[in-house]
């Protein structure tokens, strides 16, 4: 699986990224900068976390409309595989290839610890790699988490399926307890129609080594391998 | 040419930043504040010197940038 990760000023887990990936698929990924109109041929796009522009303005919005992400678009259109974390999410939604809108959170606090999430559906490119309804430990690491939707909207992605990943709570149960930044119906993670496109808040990368943060990320990054490769 | 933008919530859309803000002034002594919602201020200066056509201008600009319409509303407001 070769891919390519895009980097913006005030991007800050590219090489986290870069890491887990060369860690799954043994080849080490392009480094994209934002300024820079083409995108190699890969078969995964990242766009990862950070603050990117030090969230000015909205976080991710004016990556959004960065030079890299016009060839990023052309690229999702044709069905290249996007991955967003964080405020990769963020980005993906403000250039409206995912639906859905990321706000602060509910608490007004930053939140940096581990999450209960859980596997919507093990039936896309990215979530081969879990059975559905695993629930994972993962962390985040973000101010501006807290995904919502009109409720029209929110029953569109049900009905689709584009829901890829909820919080829950420490019995794997969805409630508010579970749920760390006032997400509409606890959402951690969206696909596209398509699912092609996966945006979502939790820090796998983060999660892949059983000597910081334990090893529950390693199943996305696996998954994607064999789909991809 | 001048134009101002005022980028606000949509109703229904949670604003915990207002709320904040709300129980702040309650602490202070303001009682009977409801309802804050935080919006965001924008001053721009153009080069157009036809009112109509900066307004069109600037309402693509807040379609595109300025504000998020799945949760934002914006006014536009032309001067000079």
């Amino acid at each position: 699986m070769k891919s390519a990760i895009i980097v913006f000023p005030g991007t800050n887990r590219e090489r986290d990224m870069a890491v887990a990936l060369q860690q799954a698929s043994g080849k080490a990924p392009h480094m994209v900068w934002h300024r820079d109109t083409d995108i190699p041929d890969v078969d995964l796009i990242v766009v990862p976390g950070g603050f990117s522009y030090g969230d000015y303005l909205r976080a991710g919005a004016i990556a959004a409309h960065s030079p890299v992400l016009r060839s990023l678009k052309e690229k999702a259109d044709k069905g290249i595989p996007v991955m967003g974390v964080c405020n990769g999410f963020q980005v993906l939604t403000e250039t409206g290839l995912l639906p859905g809108v990321l706000m602060r959170n509910a608490g007004l606090k930053f939140i940096c610890r581990n999450v209960g999430l859980k596997v919507e559906t093990s039936q896309s490119l990215f979530t081969g790699g879990y059975e559905d309804g695993q629930v994972l430990s993962i962390p985040v690491a973000h101010h501006d988490g807290n995904y919502f939707a009109d409720e029209k909207t929110l029953d569109e992605i049900e009905q689709n399926g584009q829901v890829a990943f909820r919080y829950v709570d420490e019995n794997g149960a969805m409630n508010a307890a579970g749920n760390p930044n006032g997400s509409a119906r606890n959402i951690a993670g969206v696909f596209n129609k398509e699912k092609t496109v996966l945006g979502f808040m939790p820090h796998p990368e983060n999660a892949i080594d059983s000597a910081v943060g334990g090893t529950d990320g390693r199943g996305l990054f696996d998954g994607l391998v064999r789909a991809l490769s | 040419m001048k134009a101002t933008v005022h980028v606000t919530l949509k109703n229904g859309v949670l604003d915990p930043q207002g709320k904040a803000i709300e129980h702040a002034l309650g602490a202070l002594g303001f009682a009977g504040v409801d309802q804050v919602r935080q919006g965001k201020f924008l001053e721009l200066k153009l080069d157009e010197t036809d009112k109509e056509k900066a307004r069109a201008q600037v309402t693509a600009m807040c379609e595109k940038l300025l504000a998020n319409t799945v949760i934002e509303n914006y006014t536009v407001e032309i001067e000079g």
